[in-house]
């Protein structure tokens, strides 16, 4: 269960994994703005970010099976907003014809495109957090937020629960896992019923889970201030952030992906 | 003046009817291993957490290393020197990379980059663990995790190791890991510990033992004198160790028989006995 978890640390001496943090956070965010930037069904833009992306896992040394799972966990969510497309979307021919379902070409594009965009950007996603370990981004996070301490804003705290929210989600996995096998030891059933009995066989789930995670927080609190932990204030770092050679080489591909995306939106100017 | 004092330590929890701790005293001494034993809610965890400045006393005075622990201005003082590890590895890690989690310590004391390093090193190695620098600790068995921790408050360098039941969750071969590593600080690296603990054979490695009930220390000694009070321990819902139970049936029974609380010894004296009988 716990590899489920989408992109988890995977640990690795890399050009990616050697990478300044900052770079990597800034340019995971110019790379889902350049997936955006792709013009309804110039499906040659994707074929450039996958082409990225594919570079970039080979040079990460993450294995590339790694990578694709990621999509696992929104593989509903997915199938579910394609399939809205499909059904109901009238624009276009239509192909097919059946009761209030209308099926046609533009609505099959749509879903297409739709399911490709969101699963290249939660790939692209996963290469960050996949060669970055939560400190790292956490660290990262908190340089590059530094303005905001202008307007009093808690950048080292929020640095600080977001690296903890990652070093908990495998934690908190294994326990929803044991809960729902204890469940299931006493007969719950949470595979049959309609949708309204199942979301209410999640509760014995849910609730057993927040009264954990509320121990677990106190008692991180308690091994926390044990450890001398009292505030960004006075306190050093261990890893150090400083930009090198392959965070420019990094810039610059990105620079290349974004620049040939719009150069297709505009030389295809005709949805193909 | 003794490493650890306290003195008249009284500890009401806000809310509660009746106190935690009630007038305890405990001196430890420089480089001690002392075992602390009691019935669940005897006041263990309270008596650990006052050393480590988590809670402050209601009344009474304690000082580690002459650092008061009933005051706040000193707590950062007073944690850097006592150490505390709890019972829940799963909670008491902060970073998802053992490295990382190891120098959260020295990075909140503001040690210096490169020293860390020199920290990380030096604690992992204290507890076995130096191949799982870049691990990832969720993927750890509940004893390294638990080493981990010990690395992670090592790398403060303590003066004085504090276990709250650190080896209740773990598998035999985890609390083997653990109790081990402990108990090579305290006899290479000369480390004070203290070490709550409900396992007989951890409690029979201490040079002391001390008994709580109900927020008093009622037995002091060293091991083999506490499991000689077979009657007493029993009073406080205390095991005695199979061994030393046994040697009291047979004292009890005419044998003049030893204080022992190990097999070993009950296996020599057994020997010693065997031609008088
Ligand atoms: N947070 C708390 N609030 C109120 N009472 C508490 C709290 N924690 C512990 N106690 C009470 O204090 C007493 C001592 O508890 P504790 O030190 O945890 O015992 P032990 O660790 O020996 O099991 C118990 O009677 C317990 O019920
Ligand atoms: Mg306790």
């Amino acid at each position: 269960m716990k590899d489920v978890a989408f992109g988890q640390y995977y640990p690795a001496r890399s050009f990616v994994h050697r990478m300044d943090p900052r770079f990597k956070i800034v340019l995971s965010i110019a790379y889902i703005v350049a997936v955006f930037l792709v013009r309804e069904f110039h499906f040659l833009g994707f074929a450039a970010a996958f082409a990225f992306i594919v570079i970039a896992t080979a040079v990460s040394r993450v294995p590339f099976f790694k990578v694709l799972k990621s999509v696992k966990g929104i593989l509903f969510f997915v199938i579910f907003s394609s399939v809205l497309q499909v059904l109901f979307n009238r624009e276009g021919t239509v192909l097919a014809e059946w009761w209030v379902i209308v099926i046609t070409d533009v609505g099959l594009l749509r879903a297409a495109f739709i399911t490709l965009r969101i699963m290249l950007v939660v790939m692209g996603t996963a290469i960050l957090t996949l060669t970055t370990t939560p400190v790292e981004i956490a660290d990262g996070l908190e340089s590059l937020l530094t303005p905001l301490k202008w307007i009093k804003f808690p950048v080292h705290e929020f640095a600080l629960i977001m690296s903890i929210a990652l070093r908990f989600i495998p934690t908190l996995m294994d326990e929803t896992e044991r809960i729902i096998n204890a469940q299931k030891a006493r007969g719950a059933d949470f595979e049959s019923g309609n949708l309204f009995k199942r979301i209410r066989a999640l509760i014995p789930i849910l609730i057993p889970l927040l009264v954990s995670s509320f121990r677990r927080a106190d008692e991180l609190g308690d091994a926390m201030d044990a450890r001398c932990y009292s505030g960004a204030k006075g306190r050093t770092k261990y890893k150090k952030m400083r930009p090198t050679y392959r965070d420019f080489i990094a810039l610059a591909l990105m620079a290349g992906l974004i620049a040939g995306i719009v150069l297709l939106n505009g030389v295809l100017g005709v949805p193909v | 003046m003794s490493f650890i004092e306290a003195k008249e330590v009284y500890y009401r929890y806000p809310q509660a009817e009746k106190d935690a701790l009630c007038g305890v005293d405990l001196t430890v001494e420089k480089g001690e291993y002392v075992a602390v034993i009691g019935h669940n809610g005897s006041g263990k965890s309270t008596l650990a957490r006052l050393l480590n400045g988590l809670l402050q006393p209601t009344k009474g005075e304690i000082f580690v290393d002459g650092i008061s622990a009933a005051d706040k201005k000193t707590l950062f003082e007073l944690r850097k020197r006592v150490g505390v590890v709890f019972q829940n590895p799963d909670n008491q890690l902060v970073a998802s990379i053992v490295e990382d989690d190891v120098a959260f310590g020295p990075e909140n004391i503001g040690v210096p980059r490169k020293e860390i390093g020199e920290r990380i090193d030096f604690a992992l190695s204290a507890v076995g663990m130096q191949e799982y620098r870049k691990s990832m600790a969720s993927r750890l068995s509940g004893g390294q995790k638990q080493r981990v921790a010990i690395a992670g408050v090592l790398a403060i360098r303590p003066e004085v190791l504090i276990l709250d039941e650190s080896t209740a969750m773990l598998d035999p071969r985890g609390r083997r890991e653990v109790t081990d590593v402990v108990k090579k600080l305290n006899r290479e690296n000369g480390m004070t510990v203290l070490a709550v603990t409900h396992y007989m054979d951890e409690v029979c490695e201490a040079d002391r033992v001390l008994v709580l009930s109900d927020g008093k220390i009622v037995m002091s000694g060293t091991p083999a004198e506490i499991f000689s009070r077979e009657e007493e321990l029993e009073k406080y819902e205390l095991d005695v160790p199979v061994p030393a139970r046994i040697a009291a049936m047979l004292r009890a029974g005419g044998m003049e028989i030893g204080r022992i609380y190990t097999k070993e010894e009950l296996g020599d004296e057994l020997c010693r006995l065997l031609p008088k009988i």
